[in-house]
């Protein structure tokens, strides 16, 4: 046995002997593995330390309040009583109008970049859509103080009550600042995600796709709408929870509009408070420890939110992925 | 060649610039005079770059022609155009007559062509689709409001695909092999039951038993079709279609029954590419 090993080793190549550990580092896999994995192993890292830090100097108002917190009202420094819930639903509220703004804005958009506009058109707008995704969300603030709360005031506020003020979300007095103007101002933030994803998307769809519908007696809005559209399907979806996250997380553009003011109302007219506007605005100021640990306590339940979100926006892509076979 | 048995001296008038090809009246002869498609003077450009030559070809009633020709001869180009499909590609031009029963197509809603010219491409692309929907997408969106599950089985039965999936019609297409998936889409360009199935390559990614199954169907189908069909497989051509056109350098080189065109090219040309010698 060992005599049929010396044999082939002494047949083999010189190069080709025993791969010590120096030489597989000098092979250069070996030394890319390490690395990639090492980078791959801190985003697991910095996760877990956020979620630990945020829990360890969560922990007075942790103690103090329970699972009540999530339900809590009222937001008191001077008593300190702290509950989340009126900025968890500030901050989904201003998430949903957003979204509600942006999908059907982005997606049309999207759907005429990549479809009917000349490419050359369709490239330079694509441009000028991803600076707009890079401006800072303090400019978009300040696009809200000046436009969009003066047009609140005047136009939007006074049209949507004259139209639809029989619904609840539209009653109410109209400050100009509140969940529908910065939910405004969040989906002109957003808008570019959806836009830039979503056209690269549809821009991968197989013209074979296209033709098959096409070649059936489709018209040109047919093939999009039936067959291109529904087969980008994941890639638009992905582009709304890119667009999502940065709603729920956004903080800047969203306290100089939303009115700050910690209530929950039905009406979109009022002013709110998003739990990153509020943890921005406080902590500076934030006199005593359990004032400090319930803000951080709030950093920790806009994880969590984010977090079930995700994974609730997985789980609707799975789903939809596997009812993409079925009946339509 | 007018007399043949056209008698129709508008016919004969549009034949006349194909005399240079002899050809065509054999085949006039052999398909009883009905043809479905006369070209007359075809060009077809690609921005500048002419793809497709002062092509005249006619395309008999209930019979299969295949075009053969080296790659990049323009045989699917020229295919393409026979459904428009060409006009989704920018900054192309077509010239010259294609008549579909006498009516110019290029006049013609492109639309309604296309229910009338049925297409299945050189890939299976079926839609991300149930089986059924896939069939029942032509029917549904060309306002079909009868019972759609019965044209649903009877063109997958067309396509020879009924036995295999009855049972699974509500699966994803997707979840079909290769040659089903193509059979589905034969079947899927049928549920509109075309007066033509253009064919552009549908066997170049099949293994060689789902080929003869699809070259099997295509003897089937042209009692209540005609069928063109684009191939780089000789063999193919010789076993399955009634006339053949060689295509080269986007120019027409000879036209004529298949048996023919096999055992005796006239053409040098034609004669190097059957037997192998170049292309």
């Amino acid at each position: 046995m060992s005599t049929t090993a010396t044999t082939i080793e002494h047949a083999a190549p010189p190069h080709a002997g025993p791969r010590t550990f120096i030489r597989r580092l000098a092979d250069g896999d070996a030394v890319a593995h390490i690395v990639t994995l090492i980078f791959a192993a801190t985003i697991l890292l910095i996760t877990s330390l956020l979620v630990y830090e945020l829990w360890i100097n969560s922990h007075l108002s942790r103690a103090k309040f329970g699972f009540g917190f999530f339900v809590t009202r009222v937001w008191d420094p001077v008593f300190d009583n702290f509950g989340a819930a009126p900025f968890i639903y500030g901050t989904l509220v201003t998430a949903v109008v957003s979204l509600v703004i942006a999908i059907p804005l982005g997606l049309a958009a999207a759907i005429f970049l990549a479809e009917l506009a000349p490419r050359r058109l369709s490239d330079g707008i694509a441009f000028l859509i991803d600076l707009l995704a890079a401006v800072p969300s303090v400019i978009y603030g300040l696009l809200g103080i000046f436009i969009v709360v003066p047009l609140m005031r005047t136009a939007i506020g006074p049209a949507l009550k004259s139209t639809l003020g029989f619904l609840p979300i539209f009653k109410g007095p109209n400050y100009g600042v509140g969940f529908l103007t910065a939910g405004i101002v969040l989906s002109i933030m957003i808008v570019p995600f959806i836009i830039s994803v979503s056209r690269e998307v549809l821009l991968t769809v197989p013209r074979e796709q296209r033709e098959a519908a096409l070649a059936m007696g489709a018209t040109r809005w047919e093939a999009t709408w039936q067959v291109v559209v529904p087969w980008a399907r994941t890639g638009i979806m992905g582009s709304i929870f890119l667009a999502l996250a940065r709603a729920l997380g956004e903080t800047m553009a969203v306290t100089m509009v939303i009115g700050n003011d910690p209530k929950i109302v039905t009406s979109l007219f009022a002013p709110g408070y998003t739990i990153a506007a509020v943890i921005a605005n406080e902590f500076t100021e934030a006199t005593g420890d359990l004032y400090l640990s319930a803000l951080i306590e709030l950093g920790l339940v806009l994880f969590l939110m984010t977090f079930i979100l995700n994974g609730l926006a997985r789980l609707l892509m799975i789903a939809t992925e596997r009812g993409g076979g079925r009946h339509a | 060649m007018a007399s043949t048995a056209h008698g129709n001296s508008a016919a004969a008038a549009r034949l006349a610039p194909e005399m240079k090809h002899p050809d065509n009246s054999a085949i006039v002869h052999e398909s009883n005079g009905k043809l479905r498609f006369e070209i007359s003077h075809l060009n077809f450009f690609y921005g500048p770059k002419q793809a497709v030559f002062d092509l005249n070809l006619n395309i008999p009633k209930n019979r299969v022609t295949a075009l053969i020709g080296p790659s990049g001869c323009g045989k699917s180009t020229f295919l393409r155009t026979l459904n428009r499909m060409n006009e989704t590609i920018r900054n192309t031009r077509v010239e010259g007559e294609i008549l579909l029963d006498g009516q110019d197509i290029l006049q013609m809603d492109v639309v309604g062509l296309r229910r009338r010219v049925g297409m299945v491409f050189q890939r299976p692309n079926p839609f991300p689709k149930s089986i059924y929907e896939n069939v029942a997408y032509g029917l549904r969106i060309n306002g079909y409001k009868g019972r759609l599950h019965d044209l649903v089985e009877h063109s997958l039965r067309r396509a020879a695909l009924w036995d295999e999936v009855k049972d699974y019609l509500h699966k994803s297409a997707f979840a079909l092999s290769g040659g089903q998936q193509q059979r589905l889409c034969i079947a899927r360009a049928l549920a509109v039951d075309p007066e033509v199935l253009l064919l552009d390559e549908p066997c170049s990614a099949l293994d060689p038993v789902t080929t003869a199954k699809i070259e099997e169907l295509m003897f089937h189908l042209k009692d209540s079709c005609t069928l063109a069909i684009v191939t780089h497989n000789m063999q193919q051509a010789a076993r399955a279609s009634d006339f053949t056109a060689f295509m080269l350098d986007g120019k027409l080189i000879e036209h004529s029954e298949t048996s023919k065109l096999f055992t005796t090219p006239k053409d040098p040309r034609t004669e190097a590419y059957i037997t192998g010698r170049f292309g």
